[in-house]
Parts: C-alpha cells; sequence; structure tokens
C-alpha cells in the first residue's frame, strides 16, 4: 500500500533522513520507533506531502507519488497529529472542522457523515457544536481521528497520537485506534518514540536512529530478544526497566 | 530539612466561581525521595510549587501548616521565601528552554546563584560553575560553560539547569516533569544522575510526574494524587500491592512490550474518588 | 438530534434569549455563532471605558447622520451681519467668520470627516489583511515581492506622501482618501504576515492542507479569520491618526475644499482668528479630539475582547 525506497530529505545542510526504505501491505500496521532527532516525524510528513523536498521513492498504491499531490491522493491518505491542542484550529466548532474535508471533496450528506463520525470516534453528539477550548485532550484527540477519518481514507498516518495524553487516555486511544483499524480495514503507519506503544498496534518496526533506519524486526523477534543493533537493544531494555515495577 | 504540609487548599477566582484545584493535600518529609503521581489537573505541580509560594498569582491558598523547617511559607516575607527558593529548595521544570535565560551563557547562569547566595567573586564563580557543570557529568564542561542555552540540546539544557539548582547547595529538590520532554535514554540518565547527587548530598527530593512506573523506579515513597486530592501514599517497593482501583488503573494502563493484550484497561472513573475521605 | 433532546424541546420554547445564547452546549450552528458573539459582547460590555468609547463613536456617527434634521441652520449659508458671533441662544457655538452657524458646520462636517474614516478603512484593511495574509502563507518570492512593496510604502513619512500624492491629483475630498489609503495600508500588511506566519506551520493548518484545501481556501477560510482580530483592533487604534491625518490635509488645503466644513479645513480656515474669536477653531477641534479619543478607548476594548495575546 505504501512504499519508501531509499528516501533522503535534508533540511539545509542537515540531512534528516538517510536513504530509508521500508513498505507497508494493505490492511497492515508498520511501526516506526525512534527518538527526537531520530527522522521518523520528517518520514512521516514526507509520505502526507507536507515537505516536498526529499529525494527518492515514495510509492502509494504502487504507483510513485510526486512531491506535490492531487486532490484524490488526500481522499485516501490521511494523518493524526502528536498534539491534540496544535492540530485543531481554535476558531472553529468540531462541527465546522469536520465538514471542511467533505466540502473540499464535493462529499454529499455532511450531517449524517457528521453524526457517524462523531460517534464511531467515541464521542457524545452533543460536543457537536463545541469549539476545541471546550474540550479535553482525549477528546481533542478523538475529534482529529474523527477528521481524519471522515472521508473514508485508506491509510492514516499517525504521528506520535497518544504522547501528550495522559495513559489513562492513551489506553482509550490506542483501544479505539485498534477498533477502527479492524472496522475499516485500515493501513497504519505509526511513528511513536514510545516502543511499548508502537509494539501494542504493529506486528512490524523500524528503529530509526540519526535519519537511518538501524533495524525492522517483527514484535516476537523484539519480544524473544533477537537483535542485532545495539540501539534497538538500548529502547529494548529501557523499556523493560519501567515495567519491571 | 523537614517539610509539612497539613491540609493544603489552592484554587483560583473564576468566572464560574471559586475553582479549587488542590484540596487538603497532607504529607510530611525529610531527606528521602517523594513521588508526586497523578494526571494532568490533579494538582501536583501547584501542590508543589506551594512548597515554594511559586503558585500563579490569581492563587489563592490556605493551609493548616505549611512549613519549611522552622519557616511558615504562607506567612513568610519576600526576603525569607528568597532563601527558600534557589538556595534551600531548587526547582527543576520541564523545558529548560524556557526556564534558562536566553541571553545568558551555561556557565553565567550557574555562577549567578554562586555569586548571589556565596558571595563567590566573579572569576571564583565562573570556576566553581564550570566544577558543578562536571559534577552532573557534562563532558567538557569549559566549553559548555561558555554556549547558550539554543546551542544546548534538551538533555544538556537540563543538566545545566541541575547545576544551576545545586549551586546554591539546597536541602530540597523538586523536580517537576524534569524528563518528561526528553528521550528514554536520556531521561534514564538525567534521573540516575539526580538519585545520585540527591543520595550523595543528602538532600530530600520530589520527583513530580505523571508516569507512574518512572516515579516509583526512583522514589522511595509514592504519592498518588486524583482531583486534587492524595488518594493513596505508598512505598515505591510495594506499588503493586495498592489498593485504590485509580493507582492500579495507571498501573495497567499503558500497553506493555511483554505482556501484549488485545485491549487496554481503560479507566473506570468512580465519583467518589474525588470525595474527601 | 439525541434522545435526550425530545423532552427538553418544550422546556426550549421556554429558556430566555440569554440562556439560549449562553448554552454550553449549542445544538446548532446558528446558536453557536450568536453564542459565541453574545460572550464577546458581554465581556465587551464590562469594559466601561471601551463602552464609554462604542457611546461616543456611535453618538457622533448618529449625529452626523440626522445632521440635516438637526443642524438649525443651513451649514454654507452666511450671514456676514453676525459674523464672528459668541455663542448664543441663537448660534449655540457661535458662527464662523462668513456668519455661517458652527454647531450646523460642525454636524455637516462630521459627516466628510467620518466618511473619510470609513472609506479608508473599507480601502484599506481589506487590503492590507490580505496581502499580508497571502505574503505570509505562501512565503518565498511572492513574500518578498510583496513585503518590499511595503517596506517602500511604509518608508515613506505618511502625511508628505499624501501631500505629494493629492497635489499630484486635484486636492478634494476622493484624492485625500485614497492618499491616506495608500499610505496606511503597510502597517496592517506587516501585522497579518506575522500572525500568519505564527499560525502557517501549526498542525491544524496542515491537517487543511491534508484534507486538500487550496492555498486559497487556506488564506481565505482558515488564515485571514485568525489574522483579523488583530488587524481590527489596530484599525479601530488607527482611526484616531486617520482623523487626524484627514484633518491635517484639510488644514493644509490638499484635502476638502471651502466651503465644505470638514473639521481640518474649519480649523484652518478660521487660524487668524484664533486668539480674539477662540471659539471658531475651538468647536472643531474638540470634535476631532473627542472622535480620536472614543476610537481609541473603542479599540483598547477591542483587544481586550479580541486578541488573545494581549492579555
Amino acid at each position: 500500500m505504501i512504499g519508501v525506497e531509499n528516501l533522503r530529505i535534508r533540511f539545509g545542510d542537515v540531512e534528516a533522513v538517510r536513504g530509508i526504505s521500508f513498505a507497508v501491505a494493505k490492511g497492515e500496521s508498520f511501526g516506526i520507533v525512534g527518538e527526537s532527532g531520530s527522522g521518523k516525524s520528517t518520514v512521516l510528513r514526507a509520505i502526507a506531502g507536507l515537505n516536498r523536498n526529499w529525494e527518492g521513492r515514495i510509492l502509494f498504491d504502487g504507483e510513485p507519488m510526486a512531491p506535490q499531490r492531487p486532490r484524490s491522493f488526500f481522499r485516501r491518505v490521511q494523518m493524526v497529529f502528536q498534539d491534540p491542542y496544535g492540530s485543531l484550529h481554535p476558531r472553529q466548532t468540531v462541527d465546522r472542522q469536520l465538514a471542511e474535508p467533505l466540502m473540499i471533496h464535493g462529499i454529499d450528506g455532511i450531517d449524517t457523515r457528521i453524526v457517524r463520525a462523531l460517534d464511531e470516534a467515541g464521542l457524545a453528539a452533543r460536543l457537536r457544536f463545541r469549539y476545541p477550548h471546550q474540550l479535553s485532550g482525549g477528546q481533542r484527540q478523538r475529534v482529529a481521528i474523527a477528521r481524519a477519518l471522515i472521508a473514508d481514507p485508506e491509510v492514516l498516518l499517525l504521528d506520535e497520537p497518544t504522547s501528550a495524553l495522559d495513559v489513562s487516555i492513551q489506553a482509550e486511544i490506542l483501544n479505539l485506534l485498534a477498533d477502527l483499524q479492524r472496522a475499516r480495514r485500515l493501513t497504519y503507519l505509526l511513528v511513536s518514540h514510545n516502543l511499548a506503544v508502537v509494539t501494542h498496534l504493529c506486528p512490524l518496526i523500524g528503529v530509526m536512529q540519526a535519519g537511518e533506519m538501524v533495524e525492522r524486526l517483527t514484535v516476537e523477534a523484539l519480544r524473544a530478544g533477537h537483535i542485532t543493533h545495539p540501539h534497538t537493544a538500548q529502547l529494548r531494555r529501557l523499556a523493560l526497566e519501567l515495567e519491571e515495577v | 530539612m523537614q517539610l509539612e504540609i497539613e491540609d493544603l487548599h489552592i484554587g483560583f477566582p473564576g468566572p464560574r466561581g471559586f475553582a479549587p484545584a488542590v484540596r487538603g493535600v497532607s504529607f510530611a518529609m525529610g531527606a528521602e525521595k517523594l513521588g508526586i503521581v497523578g494526571e494532568s489537573g490533579s494538582g501536583k505541580s501547584l501542590t508543589a510549587r506551594a512548597i515554594l509560594r511559586l503558585t500563579p498569582p490569581n492563587a489563592v491558598l490556605r493551609a493548616k501548616r505549611l512549613r519549611f523547617d522552622d519557616i511558615d511559607v504562607l506567612s513568610a516575607s519576600p526576603r525569607a521565601l528568597g532563601a527558600i527558593r534557589g538556595r534551600r529548595a531548587g526547582l527543576i521544570l520541564q523545558d529548560p528552554k524556557f526556564a534558562l535565560n536566553p541571553v545568558m551563557t551555561a556557565g553565567e547562569q550557574v555562577a549567578e546563584p554562586l555569586r548571589l547566595h556565596k558571595g563567590l567573586s566573579r572569576r571564583a564563580a565562573r570556576a566553581a560553575a564550570v566544577e558543578m557543570l562536571a559534577q552532573v557529568r557534562i563532558n567538557d564542561p569549559a566549553a559548555v560553560a561558555h554556549r547558550y542555552p539554543h546551542e544546548l540540546s534538551g538533555g544538556m539544557g537540563q543538566r545545566v539547569m541541575i547545576a544551576m539548582m545545586l549551586a546554591g547547595d539546597p536541602e530540597l529538590l523538586i523536580a517537576d516533569e524534569a524528563t518528561s520532554a526528553l528521550d528514554a535514554t536520556v531521561q534514564a540518565e538525567i534521573l540516575r544522575l539526580i538519585e545520585d547527587l540527591v543520595s550523595r548530598r543528602g538532600m530530600g527530593l520530589i520527583l513530580i510526574s505523571h508516569d507512574l512506573p518512572l516515579v516509583s523506579h526512583f522514589c522511595d515513597r509514592v504519592l498518588v494524587m486524583y482531583a486534587g486530592r492524595v488518594v493513596e501514599a505508598v512505598p515505591a517497593a510495594e506499588l503493586r500491592k495498592s489498593r485504590h482501583p485509580y493507582t492500579q488503573g495507571l498501573l495497567l494502563c499503558p500497553p506493555s512490550l511483554m505482556r501484549p493484550r488485545a485491549r487496554l484497561p481503560v479507566l473506570a472513573r468512580q465519583p467518589d474518588w474525588a470525595e474527601v475521605a | 438530534m439525541s434522545d435526550g433532546a425530545k423532552p427538553l424541546a418544550g422546556a426550549r420554547a421556554r429558556l430566555s434569549w440569554h440562556e439560549w445564547l449562553l448554552d454550553e452546549e449549542p445544538s446548532s450552528r446558528r446558536q453557536t455563532v450568536w453564542g459565541e458573539f453574545y460572550r464577546k459582547c458581554r465581556r465587551f460590555a464590562a469594559n466601561r471605558l471601551a463602552m464609554g468609547g462604542l457611546i461616543a463613536v456611535l453618538l457622533l456617527v448618529v449625529l452626523s447622520l440626522l445632521a440635516p434634521v438637526l443642524a438649525p441652520y443651513d451649514p454654507h449659508a452666511q450671514a456676514l451681519a453676525s459674523r464672528l458671533a459668541p455663542p448664543s441662544a441663537a448660534h449655540w457655538l457661535g458662527t464662523d467668520e462668513l456668519g455661517r452657524d458652527l454647531l450646523s458646520r460642525l454636524l455637516y462636517g462630521g459627516r466628510i470627516t467620518l466618511g473619510m474614516v470609513v472609506a479608508v478603512v473599507v480601502l484599506v484593511a481589506p487590503f492590507g489583511l490580505l496581502v499580508g495574509c497571502v505574503a505570509g502563507y505562501l512565503g518565498g518570492l511572492t513574500d518578498r515581492i510583496l513585503m518590499r512593496l511595503t517596506d517602500i510604502f511604509l518608508a515613506f513619512p505618511r502625511l508628505i506622501l499624501a501631500l505629494a500624492f493629492v497635489a499630484a491629483l486635484k486636492p478634494g475630498i476622493g484624492s485625500a482618501v485614497i492618499a491616506i489609503a495608500l499610505t496606511s495600508w503597510p502597517p496592517y500588511a506587516r501585522l497579518a504576515r506575522a500572525d500568519t506566519l505564527t499560525i502557517r506551520d501549526a498542525d491544524f493548518i496542515a491537517a487543511v492542507r491534508l484534507a486538500g484545501a487550496s492555498a486559497g481556501r487556506i488564506i481565505l477560510r482558515h488564515i485571514v479569520p485568525l489574522a483579523l482580530s488583530s488587524v481590527i483592533v489596530r484599525v479601530s487604534l488607527d482611526m484616531a491618526g486617520i482623523i487626524i491625518t484627514a484633518a491635517g490635509l484639510g488644514f493644509l488645503g490638499m484635502g476638502a475644499q471651502p466651503p465644505a466644513s470638514e473639521w481640518g479645513t474649519m480649523i484652518a480656515t478660521s487660524r487668524d482668528y484664533i486668539l480674539e474669536q477662540w471659539w471658531v477653531p475651538a468647536a472643531p477641534g474638540i470634535a476631532i479630539f473627542v472622535a480620536a479619543f472614543a476610537f481609541n478607548l473603542l479599540g483598547d476594548g477591542l483587544r481586550d475582547v479580541l486578541d488573545p495575546k494581549a492579555r
């Protein structure tokens, strides 16, 4: 469904992503784990078409994508951002923000779709006409997910979707994402610094460090400790340390 | 150092009446490592800031007792408070980018409290500052001393912040989400550094975080806060045996690397958790 | 919509407007929009100085609009016999050097002066806002060209450029409006650009881009509304300056031409009598002062309501 071949991204003199490759099959989940500055979010933004300065190949449904994406691309690929406080327009109601993608793509039945999207994302209908500042962090992230799904995309790019949330809310959002994937046969590409979060949603994992994907492995291999790269081992050790309370 | 808090209340006057944020928190601590854990809005940061009277200006504070050794914090003069802040107690915040002065070098910022509180000369303070930077395990402290905050990485900035706070030889260190913005690898290093410095100097530590496993890893005792109240105080070693469903929930909610579950348990919040016992 | 709404329907009819507007959980787009507007109005109304400014501005506008009804005399009717008369029962504010009733001239003059201000604002604010938002959002070469253009206009002293411009055209109200407009849009463009720069990389803009929105749609529907409030505030604070520039041009003979009773022109033509018959220039002078001051108070109040940064 999504493929990346030898992707390179530079910002001025700094090469943030140094030739990485991976592929995600339809209906699969692929997780990228790495620390800040490893280039993991940069990869995601390039795939989404938010960053147009890259080299290499980005494939979608087998077709190489140009840096400038056609509108039809955005019906099939959507993204959820890390910060639920920054990803919603502060002066627009939930209703308006959910309607926007539908109006852009000229999709009918805006009212029924909004009602359904709110319900699917686990939001009460009474929140429909509220402004973002009247919602909690978890509710905002649900709105962001509802917005991403409202035009029925096939691929969801998830950029640290739970990092800004409390653990109890994180659990709710992760459950929601798992349910939605099952119900809609979505393809997920998840980026996070939290190894446990990535392994919870994704059976396949790529570890990034300093712009390179140093290791790709299955969750089973990770759990069993069949690891080749020291950075993966280090991340695993740190995650385990905190689980042994 | 002895800290005593009894029945602390903090609230904010708002358009819809008085909004309480901390409701009757009591605890006492000496030279130990205390963790305060809770979700955002549980009042954990406000509680810690009340010790230094660094609550927002519109906050209303009330307590039966709020004593730092023999100083009554609530009635203390600005002068007495100045002697606590930065000197007898240090506060490390989440983002060093906001806590450090952008137009002063790291060395100058660490040297300032040394000159202020210990009356060192400019030159002696600078030498001592480099020494402090070495203590927080910065490689090549002399070079780092000449750097400005924007030239430092997150972990490095947090080390400088710690060096600044240690410069006044405090008896109590308050770390408010001090490592939340850092990578896991750096986070572990910084916490180990804090732990090490605290035990070597015989200081008290209050570690505030939303991350219960992390806190229990580095503390002797953990206070769990919910909706402005301490719902449970447990020794860190007995955390798994905690009784309160909220504490149990916090432990069970995060996904686990080794124990995969198809669905994560979610907190079924009970109204009585927020009620005053 | 929800099942809980039905039993409420009967009760809802009895809700007061106040309750309907302040409902924390509005049930329609209309209610949300009006509710938000009502909350802003209440916040504005709580600021006494700002309310004073608003009332004064409204009063000036109403008085000017009603000039034909209110004015006791024809503003152009000369009565040389009673020239330069001090305030009296017949002429509340006295008469000028041609015996024209000052009160009538002041009322009619308000139409010209305030009309000029409105014309300038209508020309300037949308233009500056759009230039700034486009430059800020698109960046790159567009930004550089638009901003250098802005800088050029910003570099000229306002009154002198206006003077030169009016002199090149022919003196009159129209030229004065164009001249003031030409020199007063750059600050709005700057302001709007600065606002745009802070929001253009925000995730919520990225989210709209990912919805497939065009640059024009993003600017008009998502960026302009955010940049608008600071421009509105700036406009109302600038009103005072525009009034004074308009009056200044009139005073220098480059704005409204005699016998039109624009306030600045009125002061200009009466400057010979400033010591002996002080009430002649004082009346339009006070009017200018009151209008400028009222707009300033209004602007301060609007800033408190619209501009969250200022708090």
